[in-house]
């Protein structure tokens, strides 16, 4: 995979909207069949950098190349490239087959070839025999697949798609995660994805650049940007988690002590980058933590009185297969812990107003220095 | 025994209310009747058409032996199908301008474009009136060139109709259908072609529509602008009444009434069919 040739390279790209600045100096390489995607909150640029790769926007500063070749000066429908826009944008005056045989009519392709290739990409999408279908006969979930149809038909070398499962409802975006994905494995195109939707990302991505404030925050793959989170806005934006200030007050090489006032002593046991008795931050996910009746945590490899706190439970909410717990430490500052729900009667039944122990083991926490 | 017993008038069932029903008895009243009693009295059996004196198809007769009046209806429908044509083609331009781009004085370009729509005819009339004076448009040319004036003037007054119709459409349209137009390929005019026009017909329809209907009947502005040689239907229908109401008046206005009415089943026909095939 690292061999391939970058298809799309972004190279110092800026985008100013008058003041704004919605893009700031951007560079990343996105390579031959993966499945990229560009996460972050609303407003963080992801979508001005995605049209600026389809040529809808140019960038104010920079280069964009894609398959090697600048694209500054090339207008949008002559780039190699095709879009799923986030309305799906289907012509709802055509019917299904002729949304899809648009962009191959437009190109002059032969009448019987275009046939084929279009019902050769309906059968990809699962919408085999709906060609002679109105868009508004189809539901939200259909149109979807027309619109990837539609630029799948064109084989593009890069299909990008905003947003592409915001507007389905929870169990049809959850499956239409697993099928794109699929699809993107079976077709060998490379996808870029702009989203806001973590848990979509980390679904569907080969690699995620997570964007914030027009900038790069970290760019790794799923595992990588949940476990070793590169700063804070990362940790905090990709999964749930508890972060509480601290000094580092041992650093040696195989381990580390970090004092936070609000949760206690963290022991690592491995060393961190950070310099000693500087500000550090401890994240610690709530799956990481395990929830004990008062006095009986007892955090094991660990020195005595490190990774262990006390609190008591003020909040609760059942989600089925978690329940998710929110603790009140005794420094004031709240915990949230989460626990699967192994057995349909749960021993230790947890509740309101419970006093609880806390323990985590020493490679859970992760240090960040921003 | 609960047979002739009517459940009791729900809240919101205005219609079975006693004011609403004689509210809406009396609105149609006042719409219906006048044109009922016009097209009934054009087949009048009597001169002075005052009262019924049989029924009668000569009117009819009269008005297509008339020359005088057939020569206006071909005026007004020639004026009415230019002036249509025309505004069609600058209401819909001007609508995706002022859609589209952004450009200094764009409030203003807006506002006087909706000008001929609230100045006063009257006030419309003269100035034409003045306006083809001044510049010495030529009366004599053959026809239906000089019917040019008068369509001139229709055009000023229903192109921003159709403008404001099809702006008001537009304002519904997604712009990435016009992207993922080009997207795919498309050249702007294409993608003009193939999504923007398709989107903008029923308004288009519309705007023509009215168009026709306001060219057809409008008496004030094309009295100033016409000339001996260019009346229209309604400036004959005007000068026939000066005279006396005969049933012929009658049955030339009930064959204008049954004009419009055709041609509106025709367009909103087509805009249904448009719709059930796009």
């Amino acid at each position: 995979m690292t061999e391939k040739q970058p298809v799309i390279s972004i190279r110092n790209v800026t985008k100013r909207f008058g003041h704004m600045v919605a893009v700031d100096n951007v560079s990343l390489d996105i390579r031959e069949g993966e499945f990229f995607v560009l996460l972050g909150p609303s407003g963080c640029g992801k979508t001005t950098l995605l049209r600026m790769i389809a040529g809808f926007e140019l960038p104010s500063e920079g280069q964009i190349l894609i398959g090697g070749q600048d694209m500054a000066g090339v207008p949008p429908n002559q780039r190699p490239i095709n879009m799923v826009f986030q309305s799906y944008a289907v012509f709802p005056h055509m019917s299904v087959a002729d949304n899809v045989a648009y962009g191959l009519k437009i190109a002059g392709v032969a009448k019987p070839e275009i046939r084929t290739r279009v019902d050769e990409a309906l059968e990809l999408v699962s919408l085999g025999g709906l060609g002679q279908r109105m868009p508004d006969q189809l539901s939200g979930g259909q149109r979807q697949r027309v619109a990837l149809a539609r630029g799948l038909v064109m084989r593009p070398k890069v299909l990008l798609l905003d947003e592409p499962l915001s507007a389905l409802d929870a169990k049809l975006r959850a499956q239409m995660q697993f099928e794109l994905a699929e699809l993107q494995d079976n077709v060998g195109i490379t996808f870029v994805t702009v989203t806001h939707d973590q848990d979509e990302a980390l679904s569907m991505a080969c690699r995620i650049a997570v964007m914030n404030k027009g900038d790069v925050a970290q760019l790794a793959d799923p595992a990588d940007l949940y476990e070793h989170p590169a700063n804070r806005f990362v940790a905090d934006f990709v999964g749930s988690v508890n972060i509480f200030e601290g000094k580092l007050t041992v650093d040696e090489p195989e381990q580390a002590v970090v004092d936070c006032p609000e949760l206690g002593r963290v022991y690592l046991n491995h060393g961190v980058t950070g310099a000693h008795e500087t500000t550090v931050w401890v994240a610690i996910r709530p799956e990481k933590i395990t929830m004990l009746p008062a006095g009986k945590a007892k955090a094991k490899d660990s020195p005595d009185g490190h990774n262990v706190a006390h609190g008591q439970i003020k909040g609760m909410s059942y989600l089925g297969d978690i329940t998710i717990y929110d603790v009140k430490l005794e420094s004031g500052r709240s915990i949230r812990v989460s626990r699967p729900n192994l057995s349909r009667w749960d021993q230790e039944d947890f509740s309101w107003d419970d006093k609880v122990s806390l323990q985590w083991h020493p490679t859970s926490p992760v240090v960040l220095l921003s | 025994m609960n047979l002739f017993k009517r459940p009791a008038i729900a809240p919101l069932e205005y219609t079975r209310r006693l004011w609403m029903r004689a509210w809406i008895a009396a609105t149609l009243f006042f719409l219906y009747a006048p044109l009922l009693v016009l097209v009934a009295f054009s087949f009048n059996d009597s001169k002075r058409n005052i009262v019924w004196r049989g029924f009668t198809f000569k009117y009819y007769g009269k008005v297509i032996e008339n020359d005088g009046l057939m020569a206006a209806l071909g005026n007004s429908l020639t004026i009415a199908a230019l002036a249509t044509v025309i505004s069609i083609v600058l209401g819909t331009l001007a609508a995706v301008m002022l859609w589209r781009f952004r450009f200094p004085f764009k409030a203003a370009v807006e506002g006087t474009m909706a000008l001929p729509i609230v100045v006063p005819e009257i006030c419309m009339g003269v100035a034409m009136l003045v306006f083809f004076a001044k510049l010495d448009w030529p009366t004599d040319l053959p026809w239906p060139l000089n019917l040019s004036a008068i369509t001139i003037a229709h055009i000023t007054f229903c192109f921003p109709f159709v403008a404001m119709v099809v702006r008001a459409r537009l304002a519904g349209f997604n712009k990435e259908q016009e992207e993922a137009a080009k997207d795919l390929g498309a050249t702007e005019w294409q993608a003009f072609r193939d999504v923007l026009l398709p989107h903008m017909k029923p308004g288009i329809i519309a705007g023509a529509l009215l168009a026709f209907t306001l060219s057809l009947d409008d008496f004030v502005i094309t009295f100033f602008t016409s000339g001996p040689n260019t009346i229209t239907f309604p400036v004959k229908v005007y000068s026939m009444v000066r005279f006396s109401v005969t049933p012929e008046v009658n049955a030339a206005s009930a064959i204008l009434i049954f004009l419009t009415i055709l041609l509106t089943t025709v367009a909103l026909k087509l805009q249904d069919f448009t719709k059930a095939t796009a």
